[in-house]
């Protein structure tokens, strides 16, 4: 099977744009990885679409109407916050498969602000509130609980996830924020649902990102000049769990989805040097790191606390502000990711460069639940 | 409100919350007779092993440990704040997500793995579209 190159990639800056539609946002995302590549969309021989909230409007095609309807094969994907990364796994795929050489993907959404979560539909009196939270602050501080409960981790050491995302996002001109947050600022803010208060819940942005993959022998074609290689794609979903009925598990299907990505790639944790992970909730982050293996169990905590995870340290998290400062337009996220760790790969990450990386990986989370993991490699 | 939902009895929040004719409320299980694994709610397979036609109801238990929490601060329009979400392990199996109730919103005095009791009241005062009442489950704290 071939191996899959990353020709072109952008994103645009996230931020709210009601002005736009959703198929316009997609747009401006796929010309700019398509002139990234160098390409044009008539070379491009299928599109693969992730789109949350609109997954019934054929967003993808609506791109293609923006850009260039050349009726090649578009699919549209919706998989929560893990759609944008599986469109760009169905492309990944069909490459791999031998079926095409050359397609584009593209992750957007435009988001409403407020909380995300169920508010309990269904028959009967709303449940929210009366019988627990469905809220995704709660969900995920009380995935975060679960790791105080076994290694004692505070409210601090979550808070100091949020100071160090927001710190990153300084440097990251395409983020939503480029505030600095200490760790009183973070720990003062309103509380949402303890621990985590409203700086440590990802922000409600708009937004879209796009990605050029190509075959080994079409990127030999083109040039493999800045081209990043794909060297693991994962998709995993949530395995039974005695919880899971009523607590969302993030983990499980992360350390599935870690411990395939590692095989596939030949690689190990220790060979990552930069890590884009979904930070939906501070709380997640400190989960995330023994998921991936970054640290053993437990010592997470220890992890943020001696800053190894911040840009600098010994495999830094989140280099672009994360979920938490640059923000979490859900379909886009995953490609968005993606390209934050090719920027790196490629050399051309500006002040947060981090240095002489190699290996990158991404990971997000869509909770019901499905996890996707990308392993990229520097080329030149 | 109709004179009939005034007059009938309260309705049951979820539906593996059991009131009898006789005899007080309670949660029901759904147990897997090859694997073991716990559910709430009918079902006929059970997504731990796979097994088909081999779940068993039984009766949940009203003592448990709190597992897990989260204090809520902020939530939805029109529901009230804060309250404790929480996550229970019932004694002999079975895990339940509920409001901890009877304890002061605060981390401080919310101890992981303390003893906590399933509760059965009204569902704080909803009501449906027709006007029912309903039954719904809490957890306090155990001596
Ligand atoms: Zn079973």
């Amino acid at each position: 099977m071939s191996d899959v190159y990353v020709l072109g990639i952008d994103m645009i800056k996230f931020g709210r744009f009601p002005e736009k539609t959703v198929p316009q946002l997609g747009a401006t995302a796929a010309l700019m990885a398509l002139d990234d590549a160098g390409l044009k969309i008539q070379q491009m021989e299928a599109v693969c679409c992730g789109n949350l909230g609109q997954a019934g409007g054929m967003v993808g095609q609506r791109v293609l109407q923006e850009i260039g309807q050349t009726g090649v094969p578009v699919v549209n994907c919706a998989n929560a916050c893990a759609t944008g990364a599986t469109a760009f796994r169905e492309a990944w795929m069909s490459i791999k498969a031998g079926v095409y050489d050359l397609v584009l993907a593209v992750g957007v959404e435009q988001m409403g602000r407020g909380l995300l979560g169920g508010a309990g539909g269904g028959s009967g009196i709303p449940k929210e509130g009366l019988l627990g939270s469905g809220t995704m602050p709660a969900v995920f501080a009380e995935a975060g609980m679960e790791h105080s409960r076994k290694y004692g981790t505070s409210f601090e050491q979550f808070a100091k996830v949020s100071v160090k995302n927001h710190h990153h996002s300084t440097m990251n001109s395409k983020a939503m924020y480029q505030i600095e947050t200490p760790l009183e600022t973070v720990m003062n803010a309103e509380m949402i649902a303890y621990p985590n208060t409203k700086l440590m819940c990802s922000v409600n942005v708009d937004g879209a990102a796009a990605a050029v993959l190509a075959s080994e022998s079409k990127a030999r074609e083109l040039g493999l000049g800045r081209a990043v290689k794909v060297k693991a794609s994962v998709l995993t979903s949530d395995p039974w769990q005695e919880r899971d009925l009523v607590m969302p598990d993030v983990n499980s299907c992360t350390r599935l989805a870690a411990k395939a990505a590692y095989e596939m790639a030949g690689l190990g944790a220790d060979d990552v040097d930069l890590v884009e992970l979904h930070d939906c909730f501070a709380t997640a982050e400190i989960l995330h790191y023994e998921n991936l293996g970054l640290c053993g169990d437990g010592e997470a905590g220890k992890l943020i606390d001696e800053g190894q995870t911040a840009l600098g340290g010994r495999v830094p998290v989140n280099v672009s502000g994360g979920l938490l400062s640059k923000g979490h337009p859900l379909g886009a996220t995953g490609i968005a990711n993606i390209y934050e760790v090719s920027t790196h790969l490629r050399g051309e990450a500006g002040e947060r460069q981090v240095e002489n990386a190699r290996i990158g990986m991404t990971h997000v989370i869509g909770l019901g639940s499905a996890c996707a993991i990308h392993l990229l490699e520097k080329v030149n | 409100m109709s004179e009939a939902a005034a007059a009938a009895k309260p309705l049951p929040v979820v539906p593996f919350l059991k009131i009898p004719e006789a005899g007080d409320p309670y949660l029901e299980g759904q147990k897997c007779g090859v694997c073991g694994a716990i559910f709430l709610g009918e079902r006929s397979t059970c997504s731990s092993c796979g097994a088909r036609d081999k779940l068993e109801a039984f009766r949940l238990a009203n003592q448990g440990t709190l597992h897990v929490y989260s204090i809520v601060h902020r939530s939805f329009p029109g529901i009230d704040v804060p309250y404790v979400s929480a996550i229970v392990d019932l004694e002999g199996g079975g895990t339940v997500k509920g409001n901890l109730i009877n304890i002061e919103p605060d981390p401080e005095k919310i101890q992981m793995g303390m003893p906590v009791e399933v509760v059965y009241q009204d569902a704080l005062g909803r009501k449906d579209r027709e006007g029912n009442s309903y039954l719904s489950y809490f957890f306090q704290p155990r001596g």
